[in-house]
């Protein structure tokens, strides 16, 4: 078994705007994701990396190149379905994703529709709630939690598909900031302990900072990659492409401008304190 | 314009197995020309609380003056209301309907029963307002612009009624960082420039940190906190038990007190932690 998860070859995505005009929102991708990988995809709004994840699901077919997962080809239409049980995906808003009115025949939706036999169904559930740690919430009504636990129960329902790779997009963006704790401690278990690929997309530049690797999405491009401390670093750049860095990022940096020598490439509030 | 509100409690679903009390007892004054942060875990009572001052719910008990009329009394007009304060819920773009920009925007001050010229008036100063051309946009159907622009349009919507309070419910969640400056720098103008009293719901810390100069925190319905930013913010511990924060450089800079002496932790932005800094580091020079 070779290790990439995702690799994506010269991808383009076209589509027609409302004046027929074709528009291309994905322009000549290639990208290697690896078997447990955890990706950051930034890039503001309209830059195209929504279209990037749903690419990798195969919920958007490629105009130009190739999107394989796990060796499928997304273009392969016998093959749809074993694609989207390797790379589940979570959307923003929770309450768009949860179907029924309690937490466990939630989680087993997914599995069901797999035609998983029932004493499996019940065991993936137990073991998808485990690790997102709602177990004592089985018998809940889902529409009763908070946003940070619903979001927890739709990244249940696709890991009781048994995903090798989970695709987030925006998952916190409506969370508050316990949600958003609660959220990020999750998927970071789900790849350090559970071994999956993460692919976050994110606007929250401190949730980036958490990954192995940062992708930075403008105007269909890839224009910025690397590690975090790579990406961040280059302050500048990355407000040119209309995005932020974390807070004491943007202290080192200012800092640096007045004089001081610091390092330019601190990320996290424990750094910063270590070197001043 | 002020807003007084006076024992308000609201419960969903009285003598139902349902019953919840969403607002209890709630006590609250706001002057005019206030900035006030409204902040408070998912399901504290923020977006109750908001949604009873321009009447769309009506208290269980209660009362909430806004410039001395009671509201919660019955035979107040709502449309007086709603004209002196302007509501804006998440995502309000859904709200978007019309087939331009302009019959959208328009459409609340035509049903104030607005002359059209007036209407056109208020339309093209609303647009302008938030930032956005309005020669080039107004025969554009909303539909076509891009997420920023259309949140955009929406707030002019609101504004076109020219209330004198506005109420912003997490207007920039779900946009890019440009995105969420843009909408923060224009409500900043609207507060600097038209003698406006606003409220801002709002989980980014950061943002509340910079932008207001009141903050109140609420919890279970009731409200928890109420002070200056630089205050509330001196809270982290007992924030973080009722799931909020402070924003990211103050928790750096309370780190670095706990292991320097001499410093201040109480700062708020980064500009402010940089001066806080370069001191330090003078003072240590010196010494």
């Amino acid at each position: 078994m070779d290790n990439v998860m995702i690799k994506m070859d010269n991808v383009t995505y076209k589509y027609q705007n409302a004046e027929d005009e074709n528009i291309a929102a994905l322009k000549n991708i290639s990208l290697n994701i690896e078997r447990g990988e955890f990706v950051a995809i930034l890039g503001h709004n309209g830059s195209g990396k929504s279209t990037l994840a749903k690419l990798l699901n195969a919920l958007l077919l490629p105009t130009e190149g190739r999107v394989h997962v796990n060796n499928m080809d997304t273009l392969d239409e016998k093959r749809v379905w074993d694609i989207r049980q390797t790379a589940g995906m979570v959307f923003q808003n929770p309450d768009n994703q949860l179907v029924a009115t309690i937490v466990e025949e939630d989680v087993a939706f997914g599995p069901e529709n797999q035609g998983v036999a029932p004493k499996e169904i019940s065991e993936r559930v137990d073991e998808a709630l485990n690790i997102v740690g709602m177990k004592e919430y089985r018998k809940h009504a889902p529409h009763l939690l908070s946003g940070g636990q619903k979001q927890r129960i739709a990244i249940a329902g696709v890991l009781a598909m048994r995903p090798e790779c989970i695709i987030l997009d925006e998952p916190t963006a409506m969370l508050d900031p316990s949600g958003r704790r609660e959220v990020m401690s999750t998927i970071k278990r789900l790849n350090k302990e559970e071994n999956k690929t993460i692919i976050l997309i994110t606007h929250y530049m401190d949730e980036a900072v958490e990954a192995d690797r940062v992708i930075i999405i403008s105007e269909g491009e890839i224009a910025l990659k690397g590690s975090p401390r790579q990406v961040f670093s280059q302050v500048e750049k990355v407000l040119s492409l209309g995005l932020d860095v974390p807070q004491v990022t943007e202290l080192a940096y200012k800092l640096r401008k007045e004089g001081i020598d610091i390092k330019s490439d601190v990320l996290t509030v424990e750094e910063l304190v270590m070197l001043l | 314009m002020t807003i007084k509100i006076e024992n308000l409690t609201y419960i969903y679903s009285p003598d139902s197995p349902f019953e919840v009390k969403a607002l209890d007892n709630i006590n609250l004054s706001i002057e005019d020309g206030e900035f006030i942060g409204l902040i408070g875990h998912t399901g504290s009572g923020k977006s109750t609380l908001i949604q009873h001052l321009n009447g769309l719910l009506k208290s269980t008990s209660g009362r909430i003056f806004i410039d001395d009329v009671d509201i919660t009394k019955k035979e107040v007009k709502l449309k007086d209301i709603r004209q002196k304060v302007g509501l804006v819920f998440q995502y309000p773009e859904h709200q978007l309907f019309e087939e331009t920009v302009l019959k959208d925007v328009s459409f609340g001050p035509k049903n104030l029963g607005l002359s059209d010229d007036e209407t056109f008036q208020r339309a093209k100063e609303a647009v302008e307002l938030v930032g956005i051309d309005f020669e080039l946009i107004k025969d554009r159907s909303p539909f076509e612009l891009s997420g920023g622009q259309r949140r955009r349009v929406a707030i002019a919507g609101v504004l076109a009624m020219k209330p004198k309070i506005l109420i912003l419910d997490e207007p920039t969640a779900g946009l890019d960082p440009k995105g969420r400056d843009d909408i923060l720098g224009q409500i900043q103008n609207l507060y600097n420039s038209n003698d406006m009293t606003i409220i801002l719901v709002s989980h980014s810390m950061e943002d509340i940190a910079r932008l207001v100069n009141r903050i109140v925190v609420m919890h279970k319905g009731t409200i928890a906190m109420q002070d200056t930013p630089r205050e509330v913010f001196k809270r982290a511990e007992d924030l973080e038990k009722i799931g909020l924060a402070i924003p990211q450089i103050t928790y750096f800079m309370k780190e670095l007190k706990s292991r320097v002496q001499n410093i201040r932790d109480d700062v708020l932005t980064v500009d402010e932690a940089k001066e806080e800094i370069i001191k330090f580091l003078r003072r240590h020079k010196n010494a």
